[in-house]
């Protein structure tokens, strides 16, 4: 099948789309690499920078937005291309979505930095991060190539998050009943894991889009869950 | 969205249609349920007018066309030798491309059809289908006061109108539409259309459209002709989200010529 439409200026406006899209993935890496990174070394430098730069991931899914309505409106288009426009607009927002989630936890690590009194009670989320950023940075390359085979491992190892958020919320409840002054403290380090666990969740939702684009259909199978802190009595619910 | 359990009002069984020595159509497999609109579409040359014109045998009347295999209409092979082909097109009607209202007044291009085929008792009998016929094609208000004016003084919009009018005054359990909007503004374009999302409650309708806009809107199934051949058939959503076939794909999608 010829990819091209006859019409090249359709093509013009997917691929800028696509770029579009794919900026806004970088951007939002980014975000989250330096908030985890700026929570794990406890430095304070680039924090307001952090916080500041979630407008740029605002305005550029708005553009997203504003470009796909314009290519529906003005081309009518079908089959794949609708696909991948309406994927266009739902993986825009997760991405902004992810971004929320790095400026949240850099605002948390604001307070950690600042309250914190022993280092000896302090908690890494340095190994979940780094398969959610993983996960984020393989989901992108799926989007962006097309490839639902990657999508899908994205997808399957949502659970090993879920897994992982389960301990660590464990971990942070059991800091919280030994070390009773540092509530505050620990109290953001629960919010910062079920955030990074939220992230997980988001890659999973851009897999399901990929999929989609390429299917025309959703995955089948139920996500896999495995997240017990969200069965267990006192976890928060949902941000 | 699709019907519970269609009827199939129109069966097509491997036709093939050749002018001369071409051949137009390879074996064409349809069914075409009753109270839907099917909507036929592809390239220029794909066939799909010429499977239209099979439905209530238009071809007969062009030289060297030939026509085989089945088509049948609640299951009576349309060409059996039995088949009187005056009576068959007053059950299949067909609206074309241009409007062509005959150089007549409004009242008598609606009240033709009914007079040559008898259906009309009187005078008053034929008021009335001419009546209501110009009601359901959406046009009595417009020229209840001027059915006496010529139907070619109306608009384009109006025109066409009036042949569907035409079409259902012998009350016809098919109609065929040909590019019925292709020559109209959006306005009498979305009137057309609304109208057909109507008449669907009683006929079959089959239309060629060469707006994939159109197909989308209207029909709830829509086929796909190419090179003679019918490609892929199936409920309007899936063709137009999802077609299965990567030629309906390309066609729908802008891809190829």
């Amino acid at each position: 099948m010829n990819d091209k439409h006859i019409v090249s200026s359709f093509d013009r406006d997917l691929a800028e789309l696509n770029q579009m899209v794919a900026r806004l993935g970088g951007m939002a890496e980014q975000q989250l690499a330096a908030a985890i990174d700026a929570l794990e070394n406890r430095s304070a430098d680039r924090l307001e920078a952090i916080i500041s730069a979630d407008g740029e991931l605002d305005d550029l899914e708005f553009s997203i937005n504003e470009r796909a309505i314009e290519v529906i409106a003005m081309r009518s288009p079908m089959a794949t291309d609708l696909r991948r426009i309406v994927a266009a607009l739902k993986v825009g927002s997760v991405l902004e979505r992810i971004g929320d989630y790095a400026k949240n936890i850099a605002k948390r690590t604001r307070v950690i930095i600042a309250e914190e009194r022993d280092p000896r009670d302090s908690i890494s989320v340095a190994r979940m991060a780094g398969l959610v950023q993983q996960m984020l940075n393989q989901v992108l390359d799926a989007y962006a190539t097309g490839n639902d085979e990657l999508a899908m491992e994205v997808w399957d190892r949502d659970q090993e998050v879920d897994q992982m958020h389960t301990s660590l919320y464990s971990e942070v409840l059991g800091k919280m009943v030994n070390v009773g002054d540092m509530a505050a403290v620990h109290s953001h380090f629960l919010f910062i894991a079920k955030n990074i666990e939220r992230v997980g969740d988001h890659t999973t939702s851009v897999a399901e889009q990929v999929y989609f684009l390429v299917h025309g259909v959703m995955p089948g199978d139920e996500r896999p869950k495995a997240d017990a802190a969200s069965s267990t009595q006192g976890a928060d619910i949902e941000s | 969205m699709t019907q519970e359990n269609p009827q199939v009002k129109i069966k097509a069984q491997g036709v093939t249609v050749h002018y001369g020595e071409a051949r137009a159509l390879h074996g064409i497999d349809l069914d075409l349920n009753a109270h839907e609109v099917t909507a036929l579409i592809g390239p220029s040359g794909c066939g799909k007018s010429t499977f239209l014109r099979c439905i209530n045998r238009m071809n007969d009347v062009i030289d060297g066309c030939r026509v085989n295999g089945l088509i049948a209409i609640d299951g009576q092979d349309i060409y059996d030798g039995a088949i009187d082909v005056v009576e068959l097109r007053a059950r299949v009607g067909m609206v074309f491309q241009k409007p062509n209202p005959f150089p007549k007044s409004i009242y008598d291009n609606v009240a033709y059809g009914p007079r040559i085929h008898g259906i009309a008792q009187n005078r008053d009998d034929l008021d009335g289908i001419v009546e209501t016929s110009l009601k359901r094609a959406g046009l009595w208000n417009e020229v209840k006061d001027r059915l006496a004016e010529s139907g070619t003084s109306l608009s384009g919009g109006q025109q066409q109108r009036l042949c569907i009018a035409r079409a259902i005054a012998v009350s016809p359990d098919v109609v065929l539409m040909d590019e019925p909007c292709s020559a109209l503004d959006p306005i009498a374009t979305a009137i057309i259309e609304e109208l057909m999302e109507e008449l669907r409650n009683d006929y079959t309708i089959v239309i060629v459209t060469h707006s994939m806009q159109q197909a989308a809107r209207i029909s709830q199934r829509t086929a796909y002709f190419h090179l003679g051949d019918l490609v892929e058939h199936g409920p309007t959503q899936s063709i137009f989200t999802n077609p299965a076939n990567s030629q309906t794909e390309a066609y729908i999608s802008g891809k190829i010529g």
